[in-house]
């Protein structure tokens, strides 16, 4: 059986580029980039390369990127950094109803320090009102937070129209782009975010590794604490392998980015208007233009998401699903579920995100499959 | 995630469909998850003669589903009223922890269906 991997937005494989980059890195090249000696100097010269490439693939500047382990760290710093070094200033912060739970939680923890959290509501496309966004700016407010684009439903925010309302009232503006980075442009050279989070695992990279943009001039508290390394800001030996994969995944998104964005967006459309038009009660949710070129969310009425999802692993599909069952049943997806929908529709949700690999014969592969699950699902279901 | 026995009557459920001359019907939803089951039986001298279900949910549910009704078909109601989720997971050859709740809508589906055939008795 051929399988279709069309989960890139939990992780993506790694480009045989990427990690051909990496490799010396692990047995050969194996110095501490804080020894003064020549294998020292050769995995500092590494590092401070691969941040070369991602400040220039973001339009930012070298001495703006710090590598962290992950999305999650960077959400966490830029969150919690900002938070503590801002709360004499206030204790007040606005997020997105949709964020992902490494911001989300981080703001949560927050409260306990007597910050008060808004999250701004979105519409039934997952889009946040810029309106809502001034109103709820107060003068306590030190943070808005955004994600640049959602991971489960793709809709992309006006993120920089934010981050120009947010500096308007002198508050620092953060996005999670973990989603977005290598799949849409972006250019930070005339920005107004002040802070934005990166992970490699998204843009076919290592998972592990990732990085925070930090405006110069911009000050938030450390969050990992102990030695020198990114310019006192954030400690712990640099893992450099990952870092130069980092880097090269960077390279190699910019240089076809263009291309790629178009060629998946053509098959992005192919496979929504196809489920759409050839299975009864699908719908798609998110935005339909302002969305990640990879990625598609259905909801399927009436038929449960996990099941869906145990059918097409059968059928060599992997995706993912917002549905209540697939974890602990704690309910469907609390981003579906901001979007408005009622629980037959929330729970039928199916998640396929493309990727490089991507061929027009796999979209044909999962809408037949799809077709085919649903009729089989929906002979044993019980009609709402 | 899900063993051999599950994944076939997940695959291949027993028992599904409605009956036009059912004895007695319930519907049940979990307490958990928007899980739903129906449950159609039809009872000759106090024997389940013939069961069938619908389910709205995930994999357990449709397996728990069409294992339970197999278990208690041709059982007499005295017996099929022992059923517990226990049994149906036990049967199953087990489900992941955070499953097991799932197993109980058919449990319940089934009792309320026996339920309300003793009550219009
Ligand atoms: C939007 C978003 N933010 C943050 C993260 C966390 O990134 P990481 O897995 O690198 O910690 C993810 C990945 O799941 C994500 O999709
Ligand atoms: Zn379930």
């Amino acid at each position: 059986m051929s399988k279709i991997y069309m989960d890139h937005a939990a992780t993506t494989y790694v480009k045989p580029e990427v990690l051909e980059a990496m490799m010396p890195y692990f047995s050969e090249k194996f110095g501490n980039g804080s020894s003064i000696h020549s294998e020292g100097r050769e995995a500092k010269k590494a590092l401070e390369a691969a941040r070369q490439s991602i400040a220039q693939a973001l339009g930012a500047k070298p001495t703006e990127i710090y590598f962290t382990s992950g999305g999650s760290e960077s959400d966490n710093w830029a969150i919690k950094g900002a938070a503590f070094s801002r709360m004499d200033q206030g204790k007040h912060i606005i997020i997105s109803a949709i964020e992902h739970h490494a911001v989300l939680d981080p703001c949560h923890y927050l409260k306990k320090f007597g910050f008060e959290i808004t999250e701004l509501k979105v519409d039934e496309d997952g889009l946040i009102n810029l309106d809502d966004l001034k109103k709820a700016i107060r003068d306590d407010t030190v943070l808005v937070s955004i994600m640049t684009a959602n991971n489960e439903i793709g809709t992309i925010q006006p993120v920089e129209e934010a981050a120009k309302i947010a500096h308007e009232k002198g508050v620092l503006f953060h996005t999670d782009a973990v989603q977005a980075v290598g799949q849409i442009p972006i250019d930070l050279s005339n920005s107004a975010i002040d802070l934005l989070s990166i992970s490699g695992h998204k843009l076919y990279a290592l998972n592990g590794v990732g990085a925070l943009y930090i405006k110069d001039g911009v000050e938030i508290d450390n969050l990992i604490h102990g030695g020198a390394q990114e310019r006192n800001r954030r400690a712990g030996t640099e893992n450099i392998a990952c870092i130069v994969g980092l880097g090269k995944a960077f390279e190699l998104a910019k240089s076809n980015m263009e291309s790629e964005s178009k060629r998946l967006t053509v098959l992005r459309d192919k496979l929504i208007q196809s489920v759409l038009a050839e299975i009864p009660e699908s719908r798609l949710n998110g935005h339909p233009t302002k969305r990640l070129p990879n990625n598609v969310n259905f909801s399927f009425k009436n038929v449960d998401g996990e099941a869906i999802l145990i059918n097409l692993d059968l059928m060599g599909i992997a995706c993912s699903t917002g549905s209540a069952c697939t974890s602990a049943c704690t309910g469907p997806s609390y981003v579906l579920q901001a979007l408005g929908m009622e629980y037959r529709w929330t729970n039928g949700s199916v998640r396929l995100t493309l990727g490089a690999r991507t061929t027009e014969e796999d979209i044909d592969t999962v809408v037949g499959a799809l077709k085919e699950t649903m009729n089989r699902l929906r002979m044993i279901t019980f009609k709402a | 995630m899900y063993n051999d026995v599950v994944m076939d009557h997940f695959q291949h459920p027993r028992n599904v469909g409605d009956m036009a001359d059912a004895t007695s019907v319930a519907e049940v939803g979990s307490q958990e998850c928007g899980d739903t089951m129906k449950v159609f039986i039809k009872i000759k001298d106090d024997v389940i003669d013939d069961i069938k279900f619908q389910t709205y949910g995930c994999a357990a549910a449709i397996a728990s589903s069409s294992i339970a009704t197999e278990m208690v078909k041709g059982k007499t109601v005295t017996e099929a009223k022992k059923l517990t989720k226990n049994d149906v997971v036990t049967e199953l050859g087990g489900l992941p922890d955070q499953k097991i709740h799932c197993s109980l809508l058919a449990v319940d589906g089934i009792l309320g269906a026996i339920e309300a055939y003793e009550k219009n008795k």
